[in-house]
């Protein structure tokens, strides 16, 4: 038979503010002694009264509306009940009815939900005189976490991950998290089942009447191999007409294979309730407004633009995955425009020769770059020109190249170099040929 | 109306983390129904021009910059002062979760 996953996501991100989610504590607790940067409030000790941190509550906003979320005009926080080690008050605070921001939409993916919600404590699993213990360090616990939802509506591991380097990059942009995985300022579960494939056109919004939830995912590369391995497990159950039990189950690397967690006895029964310590949160339509006047420009934006200046998907990529070298990139493009040096020399040299690494400032590399165009090199009408010529006359190294022998590049541009008697920018051939070469 | 079940009793205290003996659950059955019997009561009232909430301050927005306050902030002997069960600064707890599973 012929499956096809079902996969929603949770993921977690938590902000780099200052101060935690309910108190003045330090957020910032990697590498930091245990229970040091705790206080009454995130101890959960008796008498304690939060206060919500404005910054998170308006990076949550921000991180909501640039996935297209309405934002609530009205909104509350709620306690959450459950027992755990990490939970010192035995309840985390957290959003329920009145999330701060509900149905965006991210490209294909519509998102359920972005709440605002505090982190836990952190827990190390460990033995101590022979005896199975947990270590219990509450630095981590009460420090602002975002929690988006997305709709079940990922079709593929592939589109899982793509949305995910997304998210992640977009934070990054919104300089509102790290997003760091490994050091878990990001953190995801999935929820996965199978249906058939054939039954899409027939029963197009009918879901499977179980999700597996897969908890503790700390990598792309994990989440990717977990995914994999869970929809296997799945489809041989399948197959053998057995039915898939609704349950929580981890991912064991070395054995490649999920395994179920120890499902709770009890069903999920939080008994949520309004937080009464502390007061609902108006937002207003102009406040939305100075929040998105603030925003900056977002990794699909500056894709877009770039397309438009006709960069290679290869420059672009490795331009808008920082937002620092993207800036620098604009910035050097804007001085660069009166010397007549094309975003494409720019881009290459970024790209090919790290030249921005070596010039901290923008000005520096254009500077750089004037210089050597005093040494009259070929005119990118030239090199376009040389560029057409090489290729009509190397019809099967153009061929070969476009069935990916990369290396038959090499000799294209020897080519066009020896067209151009040696006056031609490497940097500038290799781009232009590449996208010509693509362009046809 | 006859309020709570004993099974629903059982699934609170299991819930709640607290484990009851039989004559403990009988009382509180008892004493519980009453509790929501009560508020049955409050269904006499009108309320069809009140609006709903959460909060009786009529307080909003009540935040706070994002700023450190480490005035706050406990020592670590005081963190773990209620409790002997230590180690290198971290409270010692049974492990929960068996990780090989
Ligand atoms: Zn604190």
């Amino acid at each position: 038979m012929n499956f096809e996953p079902i996969i929603g996501l949770e993921v977690h991100i938590e902000l780099s503010t200052k101060s935690k989610m309910f108190c003045g504590c330090p957020a910032e607790h990697f590498g930091v002694s245990p229970n040091t940067q705790v206080c009454p409030v995130c101890l959960g000790l008796p008498g304690a009264l939060p206060a919500a941190n404005k910054l998170a509550i308006e990076n949550c906003i921000r991180f909501g509306l640039a996935l297209n979320c309405e934002v609530s005009e009205f909104s509350k926080f709620d306690r959450k009940h459950y027992f755990y080690p990490d939970l010192p008050k035995s309840f985390q605070i957290s959003q329920y009815d009145l999330p701060f921001c509900i149905n965006g939409k991210y490209e294909s993916i519509r998102i359920k939900r972005v709440h605002m919600e505090e982190d836990t404590g952190k827990l190390i699993h460990t033995n101590l005189n022979g005896k199975k213990v947990s270590l219990v360090d509450f630095n981590r616990s009460g420090v602002p976490l975002v929690e988006l939802v997305t709709e079940p509506d990922f079709r593929s591991v592939d589109a899982v991950v793509k949305f995910l380097k997304e998210i992640q990059l977009t934070v990054r942009y919104l300089g509102i998290s790290t997003a760091d995985m490994e050091k878990g300022s990001m953190r995801l579960e999935a929820n996965i089942s199978l249906r058939v494939k054939e039954q899409e056109s027939k029963r197009v919004n009918e879901l499977p009447d179980y999700k597996v939830e897969l908890k503790n995912i700390n990598s792309f590369r994990y989440l990717t191999k977990a995914l994999d391995a869970e929809i296997k497990r799945q489809a041989e159950l399948l197959e053998d007409g057995k039915k898939i039990k609704q349950e929580t189950r981890g991912y064991d690397e070395d054995r490649d294979r999920t395994f179920s967690q120890r499902s709770k006895e009890e069903a999920q029964d939080y008994r949520y309730f309004p937080e009464p310590d502390i007061p609902p949160i108006r937002i207003g339509e102009l406040k939305i407004k100075n929040l998105k006047f603030k925003f900056p420009e977002l990794p699909s934006q500056k894709r877009g633009k770039y397309q438009k200046l006709g960069l290679s998907a290869n420059y672009i990529e490795v331009l808008v995955q920082e937002r620092a070298r993207a800036d620098y990139f604009e910035t050097a493009l804007a001085l660069a425009k009166q010397y007549n040096i094309s975003e494409k020399e720019i881009a290459g040299v970024m790209v090919n020769q790290n030249l921005d690494g070596k010039f901290a400032e923008p000005a520096g590399l254009v500077k750089k770059l004037v210089e050597l165009q005093n040494v009259d090199y070929a005119s990118q009408a030239d090199v376009e020109e040389a560029i057409k010529k090489v290729v009509l006359d190397n019809g099967k190294a153009v061929k070969d190249y476009q069935a990916g022998k990369e290396q038959v590049l090499g000799f294209l541009i020897g080519m066009v170099q020896k067209e151009l008697k040696g006056k031609g920018k490497i940097e500038l051939i290799k781009e232009t040929l590449i996208s010509y070469i693509h362009g046809r | 109306m006859s309020g709570l079940t004993t099974d629903e009793i059982l699934h609170l205290s299991r819930l709640a983390n607290l484990t009851l003996s039989k004559k403990e659950t009988t009382t509180l059955k008892d004493q519980l129904s009453d509790v929501i019997n009560y508020f049955k009561e409050l269904k006499k009232l009108r309320t069809d021009d009140v609006s709903p909430t959460s909060q009786t301050t009529g307080l909003e927005d009540v935040l706070r910059e994002d700023q450190v306050d480490a005035t706050r902030i406990l020592t670590n002997d005081e963190v773990l002062s209620g409790t002997d069960k230590t180690h290198n600064g971290a409270f010692v707890v049974p492990q929960v979760i068996d990780k090989d599973l």
